[in-house]
Protein backbone atom coordinates (compact mmCIF):
# COMPACT_ATOMS: atom_id res chain seq x y z
CA UNK A 1 0.00 0.00 0.00
CA UNK A 2 1.19 3.54 -1.28
CA UNK A 3 2.90 5.74 1.89
CA UNK A 4 0.51 9.26 1.09
CA UNK A 5 2.58 11.21 3.67
CA UNK A 6 6.44 9.86 4.57
CA UNK A 7 7.90 11.76 7.71
CA UNK A 8 11.54 11.01 8.27
CA UNK A 9 13.43 11.70 11.09
CA UNK A 10 11.08 14.78 11.82
CA UNK A 11 11.50 17.46 15.14
CA UNK A 12 9.76 20.22 15.87
CA UNK A 13 10.61 22.71 18.53
CA UNK A 14 8.73 25.82 20.12
CA UNK A 15 11.47 28.02 21.17
CA UNK A 16 13.78 26.27 23.10
CA UNK A 17 11.43 23.53 23.80
CA UNK A 18 11.67 20.30 21.75
CA UNK A 19 8.24 19.41 21.10
CA UNK A 20 8.57 16.24 18.38
CA UNK A 21 11.56 14.34 18.58
CA UNK A 22 12.82 12.86 15.48
CA UNK A 23 9.47 10.79 14.38
CA UNK A 24 9.29 8.51 11.59
CA UNK A 25 5.65 7.76 10.50
CA UNK A 26 3.89 6.61 7.20
CA UNK A 27 0.65 7.59 6.04
CA UNK A 28 -1.04 5.19 3.77
CA UNK A 29 -3.20 6.39 0.82
CA UNK A 30 -6.98 5.95 1.11
CA UNK A 31 -7.26 5.18 4.94
CA UNK A 32 -7.49 6.44 8.29
CA UNK A 33 -4.57 7.03 10.50
CA UNK A 34 -5.42 7.67 14.28
CA UNK A 35 -2.77 9.39 16.25
CA UNK A 36 -3.41 8.71 20.36
CA UNK A 37 -1.93 9.73 23.13
CA UNK A 38 -2.54 11.83 26.45
CA UNK A 39 -3.03 15.51 26.38
CA UNK A 40 0.34 17.75 25.71
CA UNK A 41 2.25 14.42 24.28
CA UNK A 42 2.74 16.48 20.46
CA UNK A 43 0.22 14.53 18.28
CA UNK A 44 -1.94 17.67 17.59
CA UNK A 45 1.36 19.33 17.20
CA UNK A 46 2.29 16.97 14.88
CA UNK A 47 -0.93 17.02 12.97
CA UNK A 48 -0.44 20.76 12.51
CA UNK A 49 3.33 19.91 10.70
CA UNK A 50 1.82 17.61 8.04
CA UNK A 51 0.19 20.99 6.36
CA UNK A 52 2.23 23.80 8.09
CA UNK A 53 -0.49 25.15 10.13
CA UNK A 54 2.29 26.04 13.15
CA UNK A 55 4.38 28.08 10.31
CA UNK A 56 1.45 30.56 11.74
CA UNK A 57 2.97 30.48 15.70
CA UNK A 58 6.32 32.48 15.82
CA UNK A 59 9.37 31.02 16.72
CA UNK A 60 8.98 27.92 15.57
CA UNK A 61 11.57 25.61 13.60
CA UNK A 62 10.78 21.95 11.94
CA UNK A 63 13.51 19.72 11.35
CA UNK A 64 13.48 16.32 9.31
CA UNK A 65 11.25 15.91 6.05
CA UNK A 66 7.88 15.64 5.56
CA UNK A 67 7.05 13.99 2.24
CA UNK A 68 3.95 14.52 0.44
CA UNK A 69 4.26 12.16 -2.76
CA UNK A 70 7.91 12.15 -2.40
CA UNK A 71 8.32 15.69 -2.00
CA UNK A 72 9.05 17.57 1.12
CA UNK A 73 6.72 20.12 2.04
CA UNK A 74 9.05 21.76 4.08
CA UNK A 75 11.18 22.75 1.21
CA UNK A 76 11.87 26.29 0.48
CA UNK A 77 9.98 26.24 -3.22
CA UNK A 78 6.95 24.76 -1.59
CA UNK A 79 3.63 26.93 -1.86
CA UNK A 80 1.92 26.98 1.50
CA UNK A 81 -1.48 28.00 0.18
CA UNK A 82 -1.13 25.12 -2.18
CA UNK A 83 -0.13 22.72 0.39
CA UNK A 84 -2.94 23.93 2.36
CA UNK A 85 -5.31 23.03 -0.36
CA UNK A 86 -3.75 20.03 -0.87
CA UNK A 87 -4.14 18.94 2.93
CA UNK A 88 -7.17 20.15 4.43
CA UNK A 89 -7.73 20.90 8.34
CA UNK A 90 -11.14 19.95 10.35
CA UNK A 91 -10.94 21.63 13.54
CA UNK A 92 -11.07 20.69 17.48
CA UNK A 93 -14.83 23.04 17.93
CA UNK A 94 -16.72 23.03 14.60
CA UNK A 95 -15.75 26.58 13.50
CA UNK A 96 -17.94 27.45 10.38
CA UNK A 97 -17.36 31.26 9.40
CA UNK A 98 -20.41 33.62 10.96
CA UNK A 99 -21.79 33.56 7.00
CA UNK A 100 -24.64 31.55 5.06
CA UNK A 101 -24.11 27.67 4.76
CA UNK A 102 -23.61 28.30 0.83
CA UNK A 103 -20.49 31.14 0.99
CA UNK A 104 -18.55 28.42 4.10
CA UNK A 105 -18.58 26.03 1.88
CA UNK A 106 -17.98 28.06 -1.43
CA UNK A 107 -15.32 30.65 0.38
CA UNK A 108 -12.33 27.98 -0.13
CA UNK A 109 -12.97 27.47 -4.00
CA UNK A 110 -13.28 31.18 -4.00
CA UNK A 111 -10.59 32.41 -2.99
CA UNK A 112 -8.39 29.14 -4.93
CA UNK A 113 -10.13 30.47 -8.01
CA UNK A 114 -11.76 26.75 -8.39
CA UNK A 115 -15.28 28.44 -9.81
CA UNK A 116 -13.32 29.83 -12.62
CA UNK A 117 -13.29 25.68 -13.72
CA UNK A 118 -16.74 24.60 -12.38
CA UNK A 119 -19.70 26.17 -11.34
CA UNK A 120 -19.90 26.92 -7.81
CA UNK A 121 -23.12 25.80 -7.16
CA UNK A 122 -22.01 22.34 -8.24
CA UNK A 123 -18.80 22.40 -6.22
CA UNK A 124 -21.09 23.41 -2.82
CA UNK A 125 -23.79 20.76 -3.63
CA UNK A 126 -21.30 18.23 -3.89
CA UNK A 127 -19.05 18.72 -1.00
CA UNK A 128 -22.61 19.03 1.08
CA UNK A 129 -23.28 15.67 -0.55
CA UNK A 130 -19.95 14.54 0.50
CA UNK A 131 -20.55 15.49 4.17
CA UNK A 132 -23.76 13.74 3.93
CA UNK A 133 -25.87 16.68 4.36
CA UNK A 134 -27.08 18.10 1.33
CA UNK A 135 -30.83 16.48 2.03
CA UNK A 136 -30.73 18.78 5.40
CA UNK A 137 -29.51 21.87 4.37
CA UNK A 138 -30.31 22.19 0.40
CA UNK A 139 -33.38 24.19 1.23
CA UNK A 140 -31.78 26.72 3.68
CA UNK A 141 -28.35 27.53 1.51
CA UNK A 142 -28.61 30.88 2.84
CA UNK A 143 -29.28 30.61 6.10
CA UNK A 144 -26.65 31.25 8.79
CA UNK A 145 -24.44 28.92 9.56
CA UNK A 146 -24.46 29.46 13.09
CA UNK A 147 -28.57 28.21 12.89
CA UNK A 148 -26.76 24.56 12.92
CA UNK A 149 -26.30 22.12 15.85
CA UNK A 150 -22.74 21.27 16.59
CA UNK A 151 -22.73 18.03 15.19
CA UNK A 152 -24.25 19.45 11.70
CA UNK A 153 -21.73 22.22 12.29
CA UNK A 154 -18.86 19.82 12.08
CA UNK A 155 -20.07 17.91 9.01
CA UNK A 156 -20.64 21.44 7.09
CA UNK A 157 -16.65 22.34 8.25
CA UNK A 158 -16.14 19.13 6.56
CA UNK A 159 -18.12 19.55 3.77
CA UNK A 160 -16.17 22.88 3.54
CA UNK A 161 -12.73 21.34 3.84
CA UNK A 162 -13.33 19.07 0.81
CA UNK A 163 -14.54 21.84 -1.18
CA UNK A 164 -11.12 22.53 -2.22
CA UNK A 165 -10.33 19.12 -3.69
CA UNK A 166 -8.08 18.03 -0.68
CA UNK A 167 -5.98 14.84 -0.97
CA UNK A 168 -5.04 14.56 2.61
CA UNK A 169 -7.66 15.54 5.55
CA UNK A 170 -6.24 16.24 8.98
CA UNK A 171 -9.12 16.35 11.54
CA UNK A 172 -7.86 17.22 15.00
CA UNK A 173 -10.08 16.21 18.03
CA UNK A 174 -12.85 16.32 15.28
CA UNK A 175 -15.27 14.96 17.43
CA UNK A 176 -14.57 15.92 21.17
CA UNK A 177 -17.01 18.99 21.30
CA UNK A 178 -19.59 16.36 19.66
CA UNK A 179 -22.70 14.84 21.69
CA UNK A 180 -22.39 10.53 21.12
CA UNK A 181 -24.82 10.57 18.01
CA UNK A 182 -23.33 13.48 16.26
CA UNK A 183 -20.03 11.47 17.20
CA UNK A 184 -21.16 8.18 15.33
CA UNK A 185 -22.64 10.71 12.35
CA UNK A 186 -19.07 12.31 11.78
CA UNK A 187 -16.83 8.76 11.95
CA UNK A 188 -19.65 7.03 9.65
CA UNK A 189 -18.84 9.84 7.52
CA UNK A 190 -14.70 9.40 7.76
CA UNK A 191 -15.24 5.65 6.98
CA UNK A 192 -16.94 6.75 3.73
CA UNK A 193 -14.43 9.68 3.37
CA UNK A 194 -11.60 7.40 2.73
CA UNK A 195 -12.29 5.42 -0.15
CA UNK A 196 -11.35 9.15 -1.77
CA UNK A 197 -8.91 10.65 0.86
CA UNK A 198 -6.79 10.18 3.36
CA UNK A 199 -7.29 10.88 6.68
CA UNK A 200 -5.27 11.65 9.69
CA UNK A 201 -7.51 11.71 12.78
CA UNK A 202 -6.21 13.13 16.51
CA UNK A 203 -8.57 11.81 18.90
CA UNK A 204 -8.46 11.52 22.32
CA UNK A 205 -11.16 8.79 22.60
CA UNK A 206 -9.79 5.18 22.14
CA UNK A 207 -13.06 3.49 21.08
CA UNK A 208 -12.99 6.05 18.52
CA UNK A 209 -9.16 4.90 17.51
CA UNK A 210 -10.48 1.42 17.43
CA UNK A 211 -13.43 1.72 15.57
CA UNK A 212 -12.96 3.88 12.93
CA UNK A 213 -9.16 4.19 12.12
CA UNK A 214 -6.97 1.33 9.56
CA UNK A 215 -3.37 2.48 11.29
CA UNK A 216 -3.01 3.96 14.99
CA UNK A 217 -0.17 5.85 16.20
CA UNK A 218 0.48 5.87 19.91
CA UNK A 219 2.56 9.58 21.45
CA UNK A 220 4.43 9.73 24.40
CA UNK A 221 5.91 12.82 25.07
CA UNK A 222 6.82 14.13 21.69
CA UNK A 223 7.50 10.33 20.72
CA UNK A 224 6.17 8.00 18.51
CA UNK A 225 5.97 5.10 20.70
CA UNK A 226 4.40 2.18 18.49
CA UNK A 227 2.69 2.11 15.10
CA UNK A 228 0.78 -0.30 13.54
CA UNK A 229 -2.41 -1.33 12.02
CA UNK A 230 -5.40 -0.36 14.53
CA UNK A 231 -6.32 -4.18 14.95
CA UNK A 232 -2.81 -5.61 16.15
CA UNK A 233 -1.93 -2.29 18.28
CA UNK A 234 -5.22 -2.65 20.49
CA UNK A 235 -5.43 -6.66 20.87
CA UNK A 236 -1.65 -7.30 21.00
CA UNK A 237 0.78 -3.35 21.80
CA UNK A 238 4.25 -4.63 21.83
CA UNK A 239 5.72 -1.89 24.12
CA UNK A 240 4.57 -1.58 27.64
CA UNK A 241 3.60 2.07 27.64
CA UNK A 242 0.99 1.48 24.76
CA UNK A 243 -0.73 -1.16 26.71
CA UNK A 244 -0.33 0.83 29.61
CA UNK A 245 -2.15 3.75 28.34
CA UNK A 246 -4.83 1.78 25.97
CA UNK A 247 -5.81 -0.11 29.24
CA UNK A 248 -6.35 3.25 31.14
CA UNK A 249 -3.37 2.24 33.65
CA UNK A 250 -1.38 5.78 32.17
CA UNK A 251 -2.65 9.03 30.61
CA UNK B 1 -21.85 49.49 59.96
CA UNK B 2 -23.01 46.64 58.98
CA UNK B 3 -22.02 44.97 55.25
CA UNK B 4 -25.35 45.65 54.19
CA UNK B 5 -25.09 49.44 55.20
CA UNK B 6 -21.59 49.62 53.70
CA UNK B 7 -22.97 48.31 50.58
CA UNK B 8 -25.84 50.99 50.08
CA UNK B 9 -23.39 53.50 51.36
CA UNK B 10 -20.83 52.15 48.62
CA UNK B 11 -23.80 52.30 45.74
CA UNK B 12 -25.04 55.10 46.83
CA UNK B 13 -21.28 57.20 46.32
CA UNK B 14 -20.55 55.43 43.05
CA UNK B 15 -23.90 56.70 41.40
CA UNK B 16 -23.17 59.80 42.84
CA UNK B 17 -19.90 60.46 41.13
CA UNK B 18 -21.57 58.95 38.09
CA UNK B 19 -24.04 61.69 38.33
CA UNK B 20 -21.45 64.46 39.10
CA UNK B 21 -19.15 62.96 36.02
CA UNK B 22 -22.72 63.50 33.28
CA UNK B 23 -23.79 66.58 34.65
CA UNK B 24 -21.32 68.94 33.22
CA UNK B 25 -22.21 67.78 29.62
CA UNK B 26 -26.15 68.17 30.39
CA UNK B 27 -25.37 71.47 32.03
CA UNK B 28 -23.10 72.90 28.83
CA UNK B 29 -25.18 71.24 26.15
CA UNK B 30 -28.47 72.66 28.03
CA UNK B 31 -27.16 76.45 28.33
CA UNK B 32 -25.71 75.98 24.81
CA UNK B 33 -28.93 74.96 23.41
CA UNK B 34 -31.48 77.78 25.62
CA UNK B 35 -29.13 80.55 24.57
CA UNK B 36 -28.64 79.81 21.25
CA UNK B 37 -31.75 78.37 19.75
CA UNK B 38 -33.57 81.69 19.11
CA UNK B 39 -30.57 82.73 16.44
CA UNK B 40 -31.29 79.44 14.44
CA UNK B 41 -33.54 79.68 11.91
CA UNK B 42 -33.87 79.54 8.17
CA UNK B 43 -31.94 82.75 7.24
CA UNK B 44 -29.51 82.04 9.70
CA UNK B 45 -28.52 78.40 8.16
CA UNK B 46 -28.40 79.73 4.62
CA UNK B 47 -26.90 83.35 3.97
CA UNK B 48 -23.62 84.44 4.60
CA UNK B 49 -22.52 86.89 7.01
CA UNK B 50 -23.30 90.54 7.25
CA UNK B 51 -22.64 93.63 8.53
CA UNK B 52 -19.43 92.97 9.85
CA UNK B 53 -20.75 89.65 10.87
CA UNK B 54 -22.80 91.33 13.03
CA UNK B 55 -26.10 90.09 10.90
CA UNK B 56 -26.98 87.31 8.80
CA UNK B 57 -26.08 83.62 8.62
CA UNK B 58 -23.24 81.38 8.53
CA UNK B 59 -23.64 79.25 5.80
CA UNK B 60 -20.23 79.26 4.29
CA UNK B 61 -18.80 78.22 7.74
CA UNK B 62 -21.01 75.97 8.20
CA UNK B 63 -19.93 74.68 4.42
CA UNK B 64 -16.65 75.00 5.00
CA UNK B 65 -16.56 72.46 8.24
CA UNK B 66 -18.46 69.65 6.20
CA UNK B 67 -15.98 70.27 3.20
CA UNK B 68 -12.75 69.82 5.58
CA UNK B 69 -14.82 67.36 7.26
CA UNK B 70 -14.72 64.99 3.96
CA UNK B 71 -11.33 66.12 3.04
CA UNK B 72 -10.07 64.75 6.75
CA UNK B 73 -11.67 61.62 5.86
CA UNK B 74 -10.08 61.10 2.38
CA UNK B 75 -6.68 61.66 4.04
CA UNK B 76 -7.29 59.87 6.78
CA UNK B 77 -9.15 56.54 6.16
CA UNK B 78 -7.15 55.04 3.25
CA UNK B 79 -3.18 55.81 5.35
CA UNK B 80 -5.35 54.77 9.03
CA UNK B 81 -6.78 51.86 7.68
CA UNK B 82 -3.74 50.25 5.63
CA UNK B 83 -1.66 51.25 8.68
CA UNK B 84 -3.68 49.48 11.07
CA UNK B 85 -3.72 46.45 9.07
CA UNK B 86 -0.09 46.40 8.44
CA UNK B 87 0.38 47.10 12.75
CA UNK B 88 -2.52 44.11 13.06
CA UNK B 89 -1.65 41.76 10.95
CA UNK B 90 1.95 41.52 9.63
CA UNK B 91 3.79 43.77 11.95
CA UNK B 92 5.48 41.56 14.48
CA UNK B 93 7.64 42.59 17.34
CA UNK B 94 10.53 44.03 15.64
CA UNK B 95 12.59 47.35 16.59
CA UNK B 96 10.79 48.78 13.33
CA UNK B 97 7.18 48.42 14.73
CA UNK B 98 8.08 49.07 17.84
CA UNK B 99 9.72 52.75 16.58
CA UNK B 100 6.03 53.05 15.10
CA UNK B 101 3.87 52.21 17.71
CA UNK B 102 5.72 54.93 19.43
CA UNK B 103 5.33 57.38 16.71
CA UNK B 104 1.87 56.90 16.86
CA UNK B 105 0.93 57.06 20.22
CA UNK B 106 3.09 60.11 20.88
CA UNK B 107 1.35 61.72 17.72
CA UNK B 108 -1.80 61.10 19.48
CA UNK B 109 -0.28 63.23 22.59
CA UNK B 110 0.58 66.23 20.16
CA UNK B 111 -1.13 69.37 21.03
CA UNK B 112 -3.63 70.38 18.06
CA UNK B 113 -1.88 73.69 17.97
CA UNK B 114 1.37 72.21 17.19
CA UNK B 115 -0.34 70.44 14.29
CA UNK B 116 -1.21 73.27 13.05
CA UNK B 117 2.12 75.01 13.22
CA UNK B 118 3.02 71.70 11.59
CA UNK B 119 0.59 71.81 8.54
CA UNK B 120 1.51 75.88 8.16
CA UNK B 121 5.39 75.22 7.64
CA UNK B 122 5.11 71.65 5.78
CA UNK B 123 2.15 71.88 3.88
CA UNK B 124 1.14 75.50 3.46
CA UNK B 125 4.35 77.04 2.78
CA UNK B 126 7.54 74.32 1.95
CA UNK B 127 5.03 72.64 -0.12
CA UNK B 128 3.25 75.66 -1.47
CA UNK B 129 -0.03 74.93 -1.12
CA UNK B 130 -0.83 78.15 0.39
CA UNK B 131 -3.62 78.64 2.73
CA UNK B 132 -6.24 76.23 1.40
CA UNK B 133 -8.62 73.70 2.11
CA UNK B 134 -5.95 71.15 0.75
CA UNK B 135 -3.59 72.24 3.34
CA UNK B 136 -6.26 72.29 5.69
CA UNK B 137 -7.50 68.60 4.61
CA UNK B 138 -4.12 67.38 5.19
CA UNK B 139 -3.52 68.77 8.71
CA UNK B 140 -6.67 67.83 10.20
CA UNK B 141 -6.06 64.11 8.76
CA UNK B 142 -2.45 64.09 9.91
CA UNK B 143 -3.86 64.85 13.34
CA UNK B 144 -6.93 62.29 13.06
CA UNK B 145 -4.24 59.39 12.13
CA UNK B 146 -3.64 57.72 15.83
CA UNK B 147 -7.32 57.74 16.78
CA UNK B 148 -8.71 56.06 13.62
CA UNK B 149 -5.20 54.28 13.55
CA UNK B 150 -5.45 52.51 17.03
CA UNK B 151 -8.90 52.24 17.50
CA UNK B 152 -8.89 50.25 14.07
CA UNK B 153 -6.40 48.13 14.86
CA UNK B 154 -7.96 47.25 17.95
CA UNK B 155 -11.27 46.32 15.99
CA UNK B 156 -8.91 43.72 13.97
CA UNK B 157 -7.41 42.36 16.57
CA UNK B 158 -10.69 41.67 18.33
CA UNK B 159 -11.92 39.39 15.30
CA UNK B 160 -11.21 35.86 16.47
CA UNK B 161 -8.22 34.09 15.85
CA UNK B 162 -9.99 30.96 14.33
CA UNK B 163 -11.50 32.59 11.10
CA UNK B 164 -7.89 33.39 10.07
CA UNK B 165 -7.08 29.91 10.91
CA UNK B 166 -9.58 28.11 9.22
CA UNK B 167 -9.31 30.55 6.23
CA UNK B 168 -5.19 29.70 6.25
CA UNK B 169 -6.19 25.94 6.31
CA UNK B 170 -7.95 26.18 2.80
CA UNK B 171 -5.35 27.69 1.24
CA UNK B 172 -5.99 30.92 0.95
CA UNK B 173 -3.31 33.60 1.20
CA UNK B 174 -2.61 36.25 4.22
CA UNK B 175 -4.14 38.88 2.27
CA UNK B 176 -7.17 37.16 0.79
CA UNK B 177 -8.03 35.76 4.92
CA UNK B 178 -7.48 39.80 5.94
CA UNK B 179 -9.97 40.94 3.09
CA UNK B 180 -12.60 38.51 3.02
CA UNK B 181 -12.32 37.21 6.83
CA UNK B 182 -10.70 39.96 8.79
CA UNK B 183 -12.14 42.62 7.19
CA UNK B 184 -15.56 42.54 7.20
CA UNK B 185 -15.90 41.49 10.92
CA UNK B 186 -13.71 44.69 11.86
CA UNK B 187 -15.54 47.17 9.84
CA UNK B 188 -18.18 47.64 11.94
CA UNK B 189 -15.27 48.87 14.97
CA UNK B 190 -13.24 50.58 12.24
CA UNK B 191 -16.51 52.73 11.32
CA UNK B 192 -16.67 54.03 14.52
CA UNK B 193 -13.47 55.06 15.10
CA UNK B 194 -13.50 56.41 11.87
CA UNK B 195 -16.77 58.48 12.79
CA UNK B 196 -15.32 59.45 16.36
CA UNK B 197 -12.20 60.82 14.71
CA UNK B 198 -13.75 63.06 12.47
CA UNK B 199 -15.97 64.30 14.85
CA UNK B 200 -12.98 65.41 16.78
CA UNK B 201 -11.63 66.99 13.82
CA UNK B 202 -14.86 68.53 12.57
CA UNK B 203 -14.49 70.64 15.78
CA UNK B 204 -10.94 71.97 16.14
CA UNK B 205 -9.40 75.58 15.36
CA UNK B 206 -5.55 75.13 16.30
CA UNK B 207 -5.24 73.30 13.24
CA UNK B 208 -6.99 74.80 10.91
CA UNK B 209 -5.83 78.36 12.18
CA UNK B 210 -2.95 78.84 9.61
CA UNK B 211 -3.89 76.04 7.59
CA UNK B 212 -7.29 77.14 5.98
CA UNK B 213 -9.24 79.15 8.02
CA UNK B 214 -10.66 82.54 6.49
CA UNK B 215 -11.97 84.97 8.86
CA UNK B 216 -14.64 86.32 6.20
CA UNK B 217 -15.06 84.93 3.40
CA UNK B 218 -18.93 84.94 2.20
CA UNK B 219 -18.07 83.18 -0.93
CA UNK B 220 -18.43 79.70 -0.86
CA UNK B 221 -14.93 77.92 -1.97
CA UNK B 222 -14.23 76.73 -6.04
CA UNK B 223 -11.40 74.48 -5.52
CA UNK B 224 -9.21 72.29 -2.87
CA UNK B 225 -6.58 75.65 -3.55
CA UNK B 226 -9.07 78.18 -1.72
CA UNK B 227 -9.34 79.43 1.49
CA UNK B 228 -12.66 78.58 3.31
CA UNK B 229 -14.57 79.67 6.35
CA UNK B 230 -15.36 77.35 9.22
CA UNK B 231 -17.33 76.85 12.82
CA UNK B 232 -14.75 76.19 15.26
CA UNK B 233 -13.13 79.42 14.04
CA UNK B 234 -15.92 81.48 13.03
CA UNK B 235 -16.96 80.80 16.81
CA UNK B 236 -13.10 81.97 17.60
CA UNK B 237 -13.33 85.07 15.20
CA UNK B 238 -16.57 86.61 16.31
CA UNK B 239 -16.49 85.52 20.46
CA UNK B 240 -12.99 87.00 20.06
CA UNK B 241 -12.39 89.62 17.38
CA UNK B 242 -15.58 91.51 16.63
CA UNK B 243 -16.79 94.27 19.12
CA UNK B 244 -20.55 94.33 19.99
CA UNK B 245 -20.98 90.79 18.14
CA UNK B 246 -25.09 89.88 19.65
CA UNK B 247 -24.19 86.90 21.89
CA UNK B 248 -27.22 85.10 20.53
CA UNK B 249 -25.28 84.70 17.17
CA UNK B 250 -22.24 83.19 19.21
CA UNK B 251 -24.38 81.32 21.11
CA UNK B 252 -26.45 79.99 17.65
CA UNK B 253 -23.02 79.01 15.43
CA UNK B 254 -22.17 76.77 19.54
CA UNK B 255 -25.07 75.20 18.87
CA UNK B 256 -25.15 74.56 15.42
CA UNK B 257 -21.37 73.37 15.78
CA UNK B 258 -22.22 71.03 18.77
CA UNK B 259 -24.93 69.64 16.80
CA UNK B 260 -22.84 68.57 13.96
CA UNK B 261 -19.86 66.82 16.56
CA UNK B 262 -23.14 65.02 18.22
CA UNK B 263 -24.74 64.21 15.11
CA UNK B 264 -21.64 62.77 14.24
CA UNK B 265 -20.68 60.74 17.68
CA UNK B 266 -24.12 59.47 17.57
CA UNK B 267 -24.07 57.80 14.56
CA UNK B 268 -20.83 56.36 15.65
CA UNK B 269 -22.79 55.20 18.68
CA UNK B 270 -26.27 53.87 16.92
CA UNK B 271 -24.23 52.23 14.29
CA UNK B 272 -21.71 50.10 17.18
CA UNK B 273 -24.45 49.03 18.64
CA UNK B 274 -26.56 47.84 15.64
CA UNK B 275 -23.58 46.22 14.89
CA UNK B 276 -22.91 44.55 18.20
CA UNK B 277 -26.37 43.08 18.40
CA UNK B 278 -25.80 42.05 15.04
CA UNK B 279 -22.53 40.28 15.31
CA UNK B 280 -23.35 36.33 16.23
CA UNK B 281 -19.94 35.03 17.44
Amino acid sequence: MANKIEVRDFSFFYDDFQALHGLNVPIKQHQITALIGPSGCGKSTFLRCLNRMNDTIKNTRAEGEVLLDGKNIYDLDVDVTELRQRVGMVFQRPNPFPQSIYDNVAFGPRVLGMDKNEPLDEIVRQSLMGSGMWDEVRHRLKDSALELNPGQQQRLCIARAIAVKPEVILMDEPCSALDPVATLHVEELMRQLASEYTIVVVTHNMQQAARASHWTGFFWLGRLVEFSETGTLFSSPQDGLTEAYITGRRG
Amino acid sequence: MTRQQVQKVAVGSITAVAIVAVLPIVVIIGFILVQGIGAINLTFLTSAPSNGMRDGGILPAILGTLILTLGTAIVCIPIAVAAAIYLAEYAGDTRLTRWVRLAIVNLAGIPSIVYGLFGLGVFVLFLGFGTSILAGSLTLGIMTLPVVISTAEEAILAVPQRFRVVSLSLGATRWQTIWHQVLPHALPGIITGIILGLGRAAGETAPILFTVAAFYLPDLPSSIFDQTMALPYHLYAISTQVPDMPLSIQYGTALVLLMIVLSLTLVAALFRTRMRRRRTW
